[in-house]
């Protein structure tokens, strides 16, 4: 015990001399959680509307009145030509044409039926689908009003009608930052403990004071614990400046008890640690360490549902997830912080940490070998 | 000039010597290439919903049916009472509930209208909202067969075009993305760091006293990792081609030129970051926080710029990868000519000029200290 | 411990790949003695030092080190040996005294005894003025005597030093030897690697290592009469040259 106190010690000294250290670990958290959640935000706004009319009519000015008053859709441009507007999207000025025939308002009221074009800039498919579907719910209210307008409705429907109605829980307002904060915060986290353990360890061999440690009577087990506590301990602080930040910024708080996520992440650090260990046992310069850690780092964040829903995967990459760490601090961080979920409903995920930490201690204190 | 090869085929030792790395580089792309064409998508599909059906009758049943056997939806659970909703959300696995009314068949019969609910978990808006008009469409589906096609009068038809990538693939928005990133990151990260290491060794004055123009030593540093990057830009634009069926719509030789180019001005901003920093640590902040970090947020292909305070916005103009996004997305995708991306390549050159015109300069002024 | 050797080494042997480092070397070392391993680049000296203090597995052969086995007992032979390597070994980013305590604690002594150590070394150092500086900031020539000082920290009755003074000047390199022969009269046994022959001089014991294997063993006035040579430097020309390797 007393000899991994002395590495605790001598791993804290090290740390705070070097300024850089210490501004870093304050800084990297308010930057990324002031910065991040400003640009990480999904929701599809502004869509950007050009309008080929080729009608002139009383009933099309009124259709686009109504669009635009949605607040989602800006009237960009009127075209005179599909050409022209098609231009638009080359120079990516437009994200939807709207194109109206000639003799619409005639059509729609002798023949009870007219057609609209709608051609979607694409290139971005989530924003293409979202915008598509936003403005053909606008035309169908539309409608819906035109009909109401022009028939008289008796008071029960002459028809049967399923009606549905819709609701959005935990975030009504559905605000992406509410959604991103809580991800984010285990990214910063994540690069936090991964790197500066990798690149801890690194370093010891690159100078080679491993080497005098490696002939002292230290055991392996004490001296991966008393470098992995500091950064620990470190994390867990890290993690505090975060929920704070996302407090008082982002008026945030977890529905759900906060010493959940501490205990969630107490394993998780553990994991997250341990990986940057391991990656350390098979390199030796930092440049190998930084680029690798990256490496894997990188497909754990794409793969984590950070950015895409992890239930829109295909079954492998879903199987892959099983096996990411990140993937359940997300999910938990997520689950805790807007639903408020309990104890039992993490447990799964808790178990999934401790296997985790495991399993790559072992694996990492067999590689790290004292005898080469 | 032969010397200039001297330099050059030392780095290529060095490069070819450290497999783990090399293995990094090449590897890069192709795992990003893969994981973004086939593990991410905003596509629905098998999500899990649960029913609370207060009803329980014929109608009822057939619907549930229904939405369990499309694609979109997999029931999970059968719910009992309200109460229950809020506990299997919290669980996580279920994002969405239909809840039927009670008595919904009879209803339907009598007063001709009965409610579903549909509640979303709306932890992710972008999806919740997605769920919900997926749901909407199948139950209006269901309406029309029950109860025959009704005389609707007076419809407004919308038909949708989805231009430039019909199938709406992601894929078509983050080749040029990852092309951008990976590009940066190999060059401007990797000669950065090459080049201070030798300073941090000590070896640089070795190099620096030889008969070789310092500048073109410095120069030779980055060749290998040009190289690299080409390398990295044909696998990149095969498997996109050949695996994710991007099509290449505009001229192959073009797209190449300019990809040289943008290579050119990352090797130029890799330059620059090496004469301005000493240690390898600060090489690698220097150009994942100042360079790398940007890229990712302004590039406009993983956040959308759209979206952004105006602040940020004018500040994505600084970021050459913006620029190249641009030019990949309008040579290779919408399969313009030159003359429209004229504008953006001139930019890239007004960066790259720039950033080797200072760190000549810095290059300089410190060999006339030694 | 009654035994008259520390090190008792039998045809020990350490290959990398089809490429033998260590060729069935076997020697023996005096309790107290100064005991000079020899040899040039790439001769083999650090991969041997390297064996005897349980840093690397032997391929075949033995050897015991106080008294233990190296093949067994390595763990053992930690506790109770010092050992400074030809890389420098104290952390740059922590203070003299920092450096102190934390090894002074890695081999478990209490903190009074670090605390008398510490006294200790800083007296006769003189490094008063210095204790609460970053070691970054010192010379190297003081470095390396601090390097010593703390491998001897605990009071081994062994110690490995591997190349301890490359690349220091000549002064320097005196005063450290003052230090290894003031810890030699303490009982101290002291196992050092050198290319400077002159430092042969000090050694009661010198083994030249050429390729692998120990060519010539003995005190240095014992050599020098045996070969013929005026000095060990001479010595260690002529057999060097018999060398096939190239030097690394």
């Amino acid at each position: 015990m007393r000899n991994i106190l002395t590495i605790i010690r001598k791993e804290f000294q090290q740390f705070f001399r070097d300024s850089g250290n210490v501004r870093m670990i304050l800084a990297m958290p308010i930057i990324q959680l002031l910065i991040l959640p400003l640009a990480a935000d999904y929701e599809v706004q502004n869509i950007q509307l050009c309008v080929v009319d080729h009608d002139h009519s009383w009933y099309v000015n009124e259709m686009i009145q109504k669009i635009t008053s949605s607040g989602y859709v800006q009237l960009t441009a009127y075209e005179e030509s599909m050409d022209k507007a098609m231009q638009l999207f080359e120079h990516d000025k437009a994200d939807i044409i709207l194109e109206i025939m000639p003799n619409f308002e005639k059509e729609l009221i002798t023949q009870n039926e007219a057609s609209i074009g709608i051609s979607i800039n694409a290139i971005n498919g989530p924003r293409a689908s979202i915008g598509g579907q936003y403005l053909q719910s606008i035309l169908q209210d539309y409608n819906q009003q035109i009909r109401l307008k022009w028939i008289q409705f008796p008071k029960i429907n002459p028809l049967p009608m399923l009606k549905t109605e819709f609701s959005y829980w935990f975030n009504p307002s559905m605000d992406y930052r509410h959604f991103m904060v809580p991800g984010i915060l285990v990214i910063l986290l994540t690069m936090v403990g991964a790197n500066l353990s990798a690149l801890n360890f690194v370093k010891e061999k690159e100078i080679g004071t491993i080497e005098q440690i490696n002939v002292s009577p230290i055991k392996k087990y004490e001296f991966i614990l008393g470098k992995l506590i500091p950064f620990w301990i470190m994390g867990q602080f890290v993690l505090t400046i975060g929920l704070c930040i996302a407090y008082w910024i982002y008026g945030i708080r977890p529905e759900g008890s906060i010493g959940l996520i501490y205990m969630f992440s107490t394993f998780y650090l553990f994991v997250v640690l341990s990986f940057g260990l391991l990656i350390s046992t098979y390199v030796n310069t930092q440049q190998q360490t930084m680029l690798i850690s990256f490496f894997f780092m990188m497909i754990f964040i794409l793969l984590s549902g950070l950015y895409t829903s992890i239930d829109s995967m295909p079954e492998w990459a879903q199987v892959v997830t099983i096996f990411n760490p990140i993937a359940y601090f997300v999910k938990v961080n997520r689950m805790v912080i807007m639903k408020g979920s309990d104890f039992w409903d993490i447990l799964p995920s808790i178990l999934a940490m401790i296997a985790m930490a495991i399993v790559l201690i072992s694996w990492s204190v067999l590689n790290y070998r004292k005898k080469a | 000039m032969n010397q200039f090869w001297v330099f050059v085929r030392k780095e290529m030792w060095h490069i070819l010597r450290d497999k783990q790395t090399l293995f990094v580089l090449l590897g890069m792309p192709v795992a990003q290439i893969l994981i973004f064409g086939f593990a991410l998508s905003n596509e629905v599909k098998n999500s899990k919903i649960a029913v609370l059906d207060l009803s329980k009758d014929q109608i009822t049943q057939q619907l549930i049916e229904r939405i369990d056997a499309s694609k979109y939806f997999d029931l999970e659970e059968n719910l009992t009472s309200p109460k229950d909703i809020e506990r299997i959300f919290k669980k996580g696995k279920v994002k969405l509930v239909l809840v039927f009314e009670n008595n919904f068949d009879k209803n339907l019969q009598h007063t001709h209208e009965a409610i579903i609910q549909l509640i979303a978990d709306g932890t992710d808006p972008n999806v919740g909202t997605t769920l919900i008009s997926y749901a909407s469409s199948i139950i209006n589906d269901y309406q029309k067969e029950l109860f025959g096609n009704q005389l609707i009068l007076y419809s407004i038809k919308p038909e949708v075009r989805m231009i430039y990538n019909e199938q709406l693939k992601a894929s078509y928005n983050f080749v040029p993305g990852v092309m951008a990133m990976v590009l940066l990151l190999v060059c401007a990260l990797m000669t950065s760091i090459a080049i201070v290491k030798e300073k941090e060794l000590g070896t640089m004055e070795v190099l620096l006293v030889s008969p070789l123009n310092p500048f073109f030593v410095v120069i030779s540093k980055s060749i290998p990792y040009l190289i690299i990057s080409i390398l990295n830009i044909v696998s990149i634009l095969l498997l996109s081609y050949y695996v994710l069926k991007v099509p290449i719509k505009g001229n192959l030789i073009l797209l190449m030129g300019v990809s040289i180019l943008f290579i050119i001005t990352s090797l130029s901003f890799g330059l620059f970051v090496s004469s301005t920093t000493r240690t390898q640590t600060a090489a690698m902040f220097g150009t994942l926080i100042g360079l790398f970090m940007p890229t990712l947020m302004f590039s406009g292909f993983m956040f959308p710029i759209d979206n952004m305070p105006w602040p940020m916005q004018l500040l994505s103009n600084l970021i050459p990868s913006k620029w190249f996004f641009i030019i990949v997305k309008s040579v290779m995708i919408k399969g313009l000519g030159i003359l429209a991306i004229w504008r953006e390549v001139l930019i890239l050159l007004g960066f790259t000029v720039l950033m080797l015109f200072i760190s000549i300069r810095k290059f300089n002024k410190r060999l006339d200290i030694a | 411990m009654n035994n008259e050797y520390i090190i008792e080494v039998d045809s020990l042997t350490k290959k990398f790949g089809s490429f033998t480092a260590v060729d069935k070397i076997s020697f023996t070392v005096k309790r107290g003695e100064i005991f000079g391993f020899l040899g040039a680049n790439g001769a083999g000296k650090t991969t041997a030092i390297k064996m005897l203090s349980g840093l690397l597995q032997a391929s075949s052969g033995s050897a015991r080190v106080i008294d233990f086995n190296i093949n067994k007992e390595s763990e053992k032979i930690k506790a109770n040996i010092g050992y400074m390597s030809q890389r420098f070994s104290l952390y740059d980013d922590l203070t003299v005294l920092e450096n102190m305590k934390f090894y002074g604690g890695i081999y478990g002594l209490s903190n009074s005894k670090i605390q008398m150590k510490t006294d200790e070394i800083v007296k006769v150092l003189h490094i008063q003025d210095y204790k609460d500086k970053l070691v970054k900031s010192l010379p190297l020539g003081w470095k390396q005597k601090l390097a010593f000082s703390i491998s001897i920290l605990h009071e081994p009755p062994l110690v490995f030093l591997d190349e301890p003074t490359g690349g220091v000047d000549p002064v320097t390199r005196r005063e450290f030897w003052e230090l290894i022969v003031a810890a030699a009269h303490q009982g101290t046994t002291l196992f050092v690697t050198t290319h400077y022959m002159d430092e042969a001089e000090y050694c009661d014991t010198v083994s030249i290592m050429v390729d692998g294997r120990i060519e010539a063993m003995g005190s240095p006035k014992y050599l020098k009469e045996q070969f013929n040579s005026p000095d060990i430097h001479t010595l260690f020309v002529s057999l060097a040259r018999q060398s096939k390797r190239t030097e690394i």
